[in-house]
């Protein structure tokens, strides 16, 4: 007789009247493949960790967004956000889509240039840009977007010394009703600044400005926020056109829009309370559409959609080290995936699925990351299945921040792999290596040699 | 070690005290365990028992036991002598 697959003997006290915010039960099956390439497989093949992108939900979540918008908008383009995933395999993805590049940085700049973007498709963002970054920038077309007014002098001056006439815009911060407000970034509407920097900007025969951009915060659940960002540009639009009788291009709303995930702490699953790409799409067109811009002088929209659009297509495999009673007497599970290589497990409650079959009964779990810090902390709780060391796992709708904001510490960081639209798996990115580490390093003469 | 007698044990895996009034949920092994426990059986019995109809090694069992044990003594479901 064929003997029955064991599970560890677990029990759960009920406690009545306190529900649990999920049920008792998981209502999850385990996920054993990904675009129909087996977990399993993939581990064996690349190991355990291993980050798994999946082409085709890149694809179809881009093309979802985009529809909400050309729907309701004549004049829609998207800028692929940068940081949120600079795998160049994955910024590929977007500009054969029809993205643009969205980068905050010389380096990221560079990838852009390297990747094949033309110059006047790059979108160049944030408060560091250097001397030689404007002037490369400003060489190329690109679109830069002013964030204080060091830097506009610096352009300004820059546009006299290579003769040449930069293509800018300005960033503004505004109330749009959510906190935080991000007003540290570019110039303020309410206060004025925002008009004032316009204006300079117009006076000066040297620069064209091309239009207006916002980032109003990230992970942003009220879609009205962009209907009051939009709103006060379209504002700014129309005041340029009657003082100068000039037409701004586009109008940037930047990112923010919320992917699935569920904010640590949040009550309810992120799947239920985000809003769609289609209640964005409304909140923000609707902005344009109803303001007193003339239908001639209609700007493009620009979006910098970043973790809406890759969350759901990252993957990380990995499987479990120990499972450890606390001192307290609460259970917690030590897995082989840390903090360092899930930046953002400090803001979500990522979900974790068994990679194998499970029984219906869950136990309430810490999860822990290998690393010998106490900050390594991957669910502070979890119900999850009971799972025995050895067994893997999958952790769903980590594509975004997490492949950029990943740290080299205590271990070496593993492969990424894509899937393909023909399920072909393909190593985007290798395994780093102690010699890569190394590499980097340098020791004095005098600290060779060591005697212990 | 005692187990306390009076707690009831239905087939789906739910058992119920009636003495604190608390009720558990366990999986179908936990409650396995248990009702091998209210008939007196001992620790080299009921591992025994468990290896001979799963797919597992001794250390493990034997590992899971001790630690299952512990919880059932913490909701005292079960007491020392
Ligand atoms: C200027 C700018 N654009 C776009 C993004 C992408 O944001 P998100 O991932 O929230 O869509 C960011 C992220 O911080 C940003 O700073």
């Amino acid at each position: 007789m064929k003997k029955l697959t064991y599970e560890r003997p677990i029990i759960n006290k009920i406690n009545s009247g306190m529900p649990n915010k999920f049920g008792t039960r998981t209502e999850y099956q385990p996920i054993t493949y990904i675009d129909e390439v087996s977990v399993k497989e993939i581990m064996k093949e690349h190991g355990s960790p291993v980050y798994v992108l999946s082409e085709k939900t890149i694809r179809d979540t881009y093309k979802d967004a985009k529809k909400a918008f050309t729907a309701r908008y004549p004049k829609v383009q998207f800028a692929w956000s940068y940081k949120t995933n600079y795998l160049n395999a994955v910024c590929n993805i977007f500009h054969q889509e029809g993205s643009w590049a969205e980068v905050v940085s010389g380096f990221e700049y560079d990838k852009a240039i390297a990747n094949g973007v033309s110059g006047n498709h790059i979108i160049f963002n944030g408060p560091d840009k250097s001397e030689s970054d404007l002037e490369t920038a400003i060489i190329n077309n690109s679109l830069i977007h002013i964030d204080h007014y060091d830097e506009l002098y610096m352009i300004i001056s820059l546009a006299e010394k290579l003769e040449k006439k930069p293509k800018v815009a300005i960033r503004v911060n505004m109330d749009t009703g959510i906190s935080p407000q991000w007003s540290r970034f570019g110039f303020n509407y309410e206060s004025g600044e925002a008009w004032d920097a316009l204006n300079r900007i117009l006076i000066n025969k040297n620069l064209e400005l091309v239009g207006l951009h916002s980032h109003i915060g990230t992970y942003i659940l009220t879609a009205n926020a962009y209907n009051v960002a939009g709103t006060k540009l379209a504002d700014l639009a129309v005041r340029v056109k009657e003082k100068y009788n000039h037409a701004i291009k586009y109008i940037d709303f930047g990112g923010g829009f919320a992917s699935k995930n569920t904010l640590i702490g949040a009550y309810l699953p992120g799947t239920d309370t985000c809003p769609t790409f289609s209640e964005y799409a409304e909140a923000i067109t609707t902005s344009i559409i109803n303001s007193r811009i003339k239908l001639e002088d209609f700007p493009t929209i620009i979006l910098e959609t970043g973790r809406a659009l890759i969350d759901d297509a990252g993957f990380i495999l990995g499987t479990v080290l120990a499972n450890k009673r606390l001192a307290d007497g609460s259970k917690s599970m030590v897995i082989n995936v840390g903090v360092n290589l899930l930046f953002t497990a400090f803001w979500y409650e990522h979900r974790i699925t068994p990679a194998q079959n499970f029984s219906s009964h869950t136990e309430h779990t810490s999860v822990y990351g290998p690393l010998c810090m106490n900050i390594d902390v991957i669910r502070q709780t979890a119900d999850l299945p009971v799972m025995r060391k050895g067994d893997d796992f999958v952790i769903s709708r980590i594509g975004a921040y997490n492949m950029t904001q990943w740290m080299q510490f205590i271990t070496l960081r593993p492969k990424i792999v894509i899937i393909d639209t023909g399920r072909q798996v393909h190593v985007i990115r290798k395994n780093e290596k102690n010699e890569d580490i190394n590499s980097f390093e340098h020791v004095p003469d005098h600290l060779k040699k060591i005697n212990v | 070690m005692n187990i306390n007698k009076n707690i009831a044990i239905s087939g789906n895996g739910f058992v119920f005290d009636p003495t604190t009034g608390e009720s558990f949920s366990l999986n179908s092994i936990g409650t396995e365990i248990l009702s091998y426990l209210k008939q007196d059986m001992s620790k080299e019995e009921i591992v025994l028992a468990i290896l001979e109809k799963y797919e597992i090694d001794n250390i493990t069992v034997e590992k899971n036991y001790v630690e299952f044990l512990a919880i059932l003594r913490e909701y005292k479901l079960i007491e020392n002598d």
